[in-house]
């Protein structure tokens, strides 16, 4: 029998403890990577038939029927933000494109503008999802983030053919308090947003969340509830909103679409 | 062998057995009450905690006790938190890689499985002084007896709260032009807690020897 109190022996079973932890971890995060990251990535595209009114919210959607609906109804482009024109089709490969990668590699990115939606990074190329009807563009979803009170918000913002009319919006990603700001991701809430226009008649953004209760679209046609007790949370979804739709973000690409330029 | 066909002795079988009952971790012990409140308000999250807590606290204390004889005192605590620690984490990554959108409503609530208080409290409190099976038996009924409660308290919350079982109607509400106006207090935290001590007083009810004298 060891001598159990010796510092020797302590600092012994200590190390021997955390080698084997340690081991034990880093399997199980190195081998189940690969599931989990298809996972996110099934997840991602769930929410962006979500935002199109592609899906119910809790419906449960196989891989299978995700990807046939997304090959059936989807057309995935990339836009250069800075001028707003869709890359050729294929340039870069759209449906593996990782928006969030592209951020944090140097190569794929730029520092952002100043903005106060706490984005620190810009991809060069943002996500474009045409949803089709037939041949006619029905809706075109925009991938947004931005800083939020915890961490950042993902979602997905879905524009109708005017490209000013809100059809949809989801939060995928999101570490906002649960019960308080994590109340975005609610699609009560986000079946407010349906009808709002993003734009005034002047093309100024002016999509926001304001405090209190907004009025129906036709006669407050921007404005959206605020969330009781998430003040912070309600100001970041409104900048990063406005981020994004501004000319730092899709807007240039908003422009072109809306006056018939793309096809 | 014995009735159920393993060979249990009396005392294996109480250390599997009282937890789920007469020494229940939460209506007993009052132990792991913070994440009963948070993941009681479906059932199916219900059940996923439940198992995973099961698992962990039944290999924790496997784990503690195996090396229980070789553990120095003055580092018992902290060799125990690393062995929950992991468990926990590749249970985390499991259910990620397996049910991920449940996954992510759980949210914090697995990872906060390293702080319930049921899995540190039967490491420190039985497996420390017991062999290892009798220590993986008693995991195994705390974890059952944890998720009896939260089941009771899920299906509950779940179906006066939303007039569902497992995610199925059960009692239509007004909104969808049923007759049912749910209960919003039973979504909410505090009526975790109205429950619990309703089944608390229901036990003690029951068993009147786990009353204390004045």
């Amino acid at each position: 029998m060891p001598k159990l109190d010796s510092t020797r022996y302590t600092i012994i079973f200590a190390t021997v403890v955390c080698v084997v932890c340690a081991l034990l971890v880093s399997v199980a995060a190195v081998s189940l990577q690969p599931r989990q990251a298809a996972n996110a990535r099934l997840y991602m595209e769930k929410n962006v038939l979500l935002a199109a009114g592609l899906a119910e919210p809790g419906q449960a959607l196989s891989e299978q029927q995700v990807k046939e609906i997304f090959d059936k109804r989807i057309k995935t482009r990339l836009v250069d933000l800075a001028t707003g024109d869709l890359l050729p089709q294929g340039k870069i490969d759209e449906r593996s494109y990782d928006q969030r990668k592209a951020r944090n590699d140097p190569a794929a990115s730029r520092i952002a503008p100043p903005n106060n939606a706490g984005i620190g990074r810009l991809p060069s190329y943002g996500i474009v999802h045409f949803v089709m009807k037939g041949d006619a563009v029905e809706q075109v979803v925009i991938a947004v983030e931005g800083l939020g009170m915890w961490g950042t918000i993902y979602g997905f913002l879905a524009l109708g053919p005017d490209g000013n009319t809100v059809r949809g919006l989801t939060y995928y990603d999101q570490k906002e308090t649960p019960g308080l700001g994590g109340e975005i991701a609610n699609p009560q809430w986000l079946a407010l947003w349906r009808g709002r226009k993003a734009f005034d008649d002047k093309w100024n953004v002016k999509l926001s969340v304001i405090k209190g209760t907004a009025g129906p679209p036709e006669s407050d046609p921007s404005h959206v509830d605020g969330l009781s007790g998430a003040t912070v949370t309600s100001n970041a979804v409104t900048r990063l909103m406005q981020f994004w739709l501004s000319d730092e973000g899709y807007g240039k690409f908003l422009r072109k679409f809306r006056e018939g330029a793309m096809t | 062998m014995n009735g159920i066909g393993l060979p249990l002795t009396k005392q294996d079988r109480a250390a599997l057995l009282d937890p789920v009952i007469v020494n229940n971790p939460i209506g007993v012990q009052v132990l792991g009450i913070c994440s009963a409140l948070a993941v009681t308000t479906r059932m199916d999250k219900a059940i996923v905690m439940g198992i995973g807590v099961t698992l962990v606290v039944a290999l924790a204390n496997l784990a503690v006790s195996l090396v229980r004889n070789y553990t120095p005192g003055s580092i018992r605590i902290i060799v125990q938190l690393s062995i929950i620690a992991s468990l926990v984490i590749v249970f985390d990554q499991v259910l990620k890689a397996t049910l991920y959108e449940l996954s992510l409503e759980l949210s914090v609530f697995v990872g906060l499985i390293i702080t319930n208080c049921i899995v540190m409290g039967r490491a420190e409190g039985f497996a420390m002084q017991n062999g290892p099976q009798r220590s993986l038996l008693d995991g195994i009924g705390n974890g059952l007896g944890y998720t009896l409660v939260l089941l009771l308290v899920a299906f509950s919350r779940e179906l006066l709260g939303a007039g569902k079982v497992f995610g199925f109607t059960v009692l239509p509400l007004t909104k969808d032009g049923g007759w049912y106006v749910p209960n919003g207090l039973m979504l909410l935290a505090p009526s975790a807690l109205f429950m619990i001590g309703l089944l608390v007083w229901a036990l003690r009810t029951w068993k009147p020897q786990l009353q204390e004298k004045d």
